[in-house]
């Protein structure tokens, strides 16, 4: 099971980095959270961070906003994720956590350190075949910094 | 550098004809400039924002801070009272407190344990007397004239504020009737801290400033406002300008959202997008006020804002880091007595502004368009005369840049450019 676990962060990263997004929200169940908080936040137990979806219907939103409405100067990332910390909770989900490292790159050739921090999962397994698939009832992406540079449009 | 007066610029300073409707670049990028603002402005007569009362809720906290680029630290004492100095060891000059935040009985500088009480009176030197009788300090050394330098505190609806200057008049006078009556609506009450994150972004701290006070531009470029119907300009609204013009108050009622014809036909970026919410939740929001109005942005010179967008309440503080960095706070607070979905609320529509705002991310990136597009053209000016050349009030339309023109007038007049 962590195999498949492992491959599905994975393949998480890679869209994000591939710019396949339309499809982020599947990587959520229904209703599944994604929230982006800093560290300091999470500490404090302040329950505001910097992007907060609730189900995926609010995460299309998101993909449609940024493809449609938001402006901004192009830009990708690349995520360099560490090995994931993977614990079976008494439900039957999983818990993981996971280092990333995420470098942005922009039209001007700048390739920077945009976001470092850890992934606090709460993942689902639901039948499939061949096998089960993993899904993110809760992505918590805790930044280590409190600063955000320039503007954040991509989910992390 | 160390200026005190445009007199001192190396290459003379005037204001071009036209004046609050004309900007010249070169404000946005002349060091000189830089050096003579934190002189005349972040250490001249005005309130700059310091912290939130919350953040110091206890005898023995502190925060710090900067004024310009000034640092600083906010204290309440064992009496409740406020005090700021300066972050800087009266004797070597090292900072004093290290942490942002904290709590202590005395505060004390690492480098040679010289100790401050909590209003900035010098308290201890260690080995004052030397050791064995012999080194340690003059016997005339006066330990009550080497304080931290303290900066005059005020509160005001939970906000605290700084002066270096004796002539700075009191908070609400500073601000002045209509402006002190806004801040009393929205943060009059027992705040609560929600979260707070910050963001560089690549620009002169003043185009932030001209910013916030943009309304002409905030429904043209920021789609997700026109196209949800938070704030248009074909709602009622208008723009409040402070009798010094420094400071201003811009407003809408969604309620009154009339759809104008200009919107559909002229070729608005913002107006192209139509679109449901897959995730309606968002914009689920309540009347606080029975002034019907549902969206405000209200400017403080020099670097604060204040926004209630729907039910998201937040203070916006933009601190010059260098010429062409400036470092944007966001503190998002809510009421003491919010009750749970009130406060599930306001986190929700956190998701509109901050860094990864849905109507606000633009702004991360818009004024550092205008620093790399200004390059090289520190003799040209920008232009600022929608809604006219006048610096007034506007309670008709907000497709004007009168708060713009309001901002350059105070600017110009602190900074004494002829
Ligand atoms: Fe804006």
């Amino acid at each position: 099971m962590n195999t498949a676990i492992e491959d599905f962060i994975i393949a998480y990263a890679h869209d994000i980095d591939d710019v396949r997004l339309d499809g982020w929200p599947d990587y959520f169940t229904e209703d599944g959270t994604y929230t982006i908080l800093t560290r300091e936040n999470l500490a404090a137990g302040l329950p505001m961070g910097i992007m907060y979806c609730q189900g995926r219907g609010m995460m299309s939103d998101r993909i449609k906003a940024m493809k449609e409405a938001n402006i901004y100067e192009a830009h990708t990332y690349c995520h360099l994720l560490g090995r994931s910390q993977i614990e079976e909770n008494s439900d039957g989900s999983y818990q993981a956590r996971t280092n990333f490292n995420i470098i942005r790159t922009m039209q001007d050739g700048a390739s920077e350190m945009f976001a470092v921090g850890k992934y606090l999962d709460v993942i689902e397994m639901r039948d499939g075949q061949p096998q089960p698939q993993p899904l993110f009832k809760e992505r918590k992406v805790v930044l280590e910094s409190r600063r955000v540079d320039i503007l954040l449009v991509y989910p992390l | 550098m160390s200026l005190s007066s445009v007199d001192d610029l190396k290459q003379p300073m005037t204001w071009p004809t036209g004046g609050a409707t004309r900007i010249p670049y070169r404000l946005y990028s002349d060091p000189e400039i830089y050096a003579l603002e934190q002189e005349r402005i972040f250490k001249g007569p005005v309130w700059n924002f310091l912290c939130l009362e919350i953040d110091i809720p206890n005898a023995g906290d502190y925060k710090t801070s900067t004024v310009g680029e000034t640092p600083i630290i906010a204290t309440r004492d064992e009496n409740g009272g406020v005090h700021a100095m300066v972050n800087r060891c009266s004797h070597k000059g090292a900072l004093v407190c290290l942490k942002e935040k904290g709590n202590a009985k005395m505060l004390t500088c690492i480098y040679h344990s010289w100790s401050f009480d909590l209003a900035g009176n010098l308290k201890g030197v260690a080995f004052r007397n030397g050791l064995q009788g012999k080194g340690g300090l003059p016997d005339d050394f006066d330990t009550s004239k080497h304080g931290l330098e303290t900066l005059r505190v005020e509160t005001f609806c939970g906000l605290v504020f700084g002066t270096f200057s004796d002539e700075t008049p009191s908070v609400e006078s500073y601000l002045g009737q209509p402006m002190s009556k806004f801040l009393r609506r929205n943060l009059g009450k027992p705040l609560k801290p929600l979260g707070m994150h910050s963001q560089i972004i690549h620009n002169n701290w003043k185009l932030y400033a001209e910013n916030v006070r943009d309304s002409y531009h905030a429904t043209l470029l920021h789609t997700f406002y026109t196209t949800f119907k938070i704030n248009r300009l074909d709602m009622d609204g208008g723009i409040v300008l402070a009798e010094d013009k420094w400071h201003h108050i811009s407003y809408a009622k969604r309620e009154t959202f009339d759809e104008a014809e200009e919107y559909k036909r002229s070729n608005i970026h913002a107006a192209q997008y139509d679109s449901q919410l897959d995730g309606p939740q968002l914009l689920n929001a309540w009347n606080e006020f029975d002034d019907g109005i549902t969206h405000s942005i209200q400017a403080i010179f020099p670097n604060l804002a204040i926004q209630f967008t729907l039910n998201s309440l937040c203070v916006r503080f933009f601190v010059p880091r260098g010429i062409d960095k400036t470092e944007l706070f966001w503190f998002y607070v809510g009421y003491e007595d919010d009750t749970e979905e009130q406060t599930a609320m306001r986190v929700m529509q956190g998701n509109l502004t901050g860094a990864a705002g849905l109507v606000s991310l633009e702004d991360g990136c818009i004024n550092e368009f205008v620093q790399r597009g200004t390059h090289g053209s520190e003799g040209k000016a920008g232009l600022a005369e929608m809604g006219g050349r006048d610096v007034e009030s506007s309670d008709a339309s907000r497709a004007t840049e009168t708060a713009i023109r309001g901002f350059w007038t105070g600017y110009r007049k602190i900074m004494g450019i002829a």
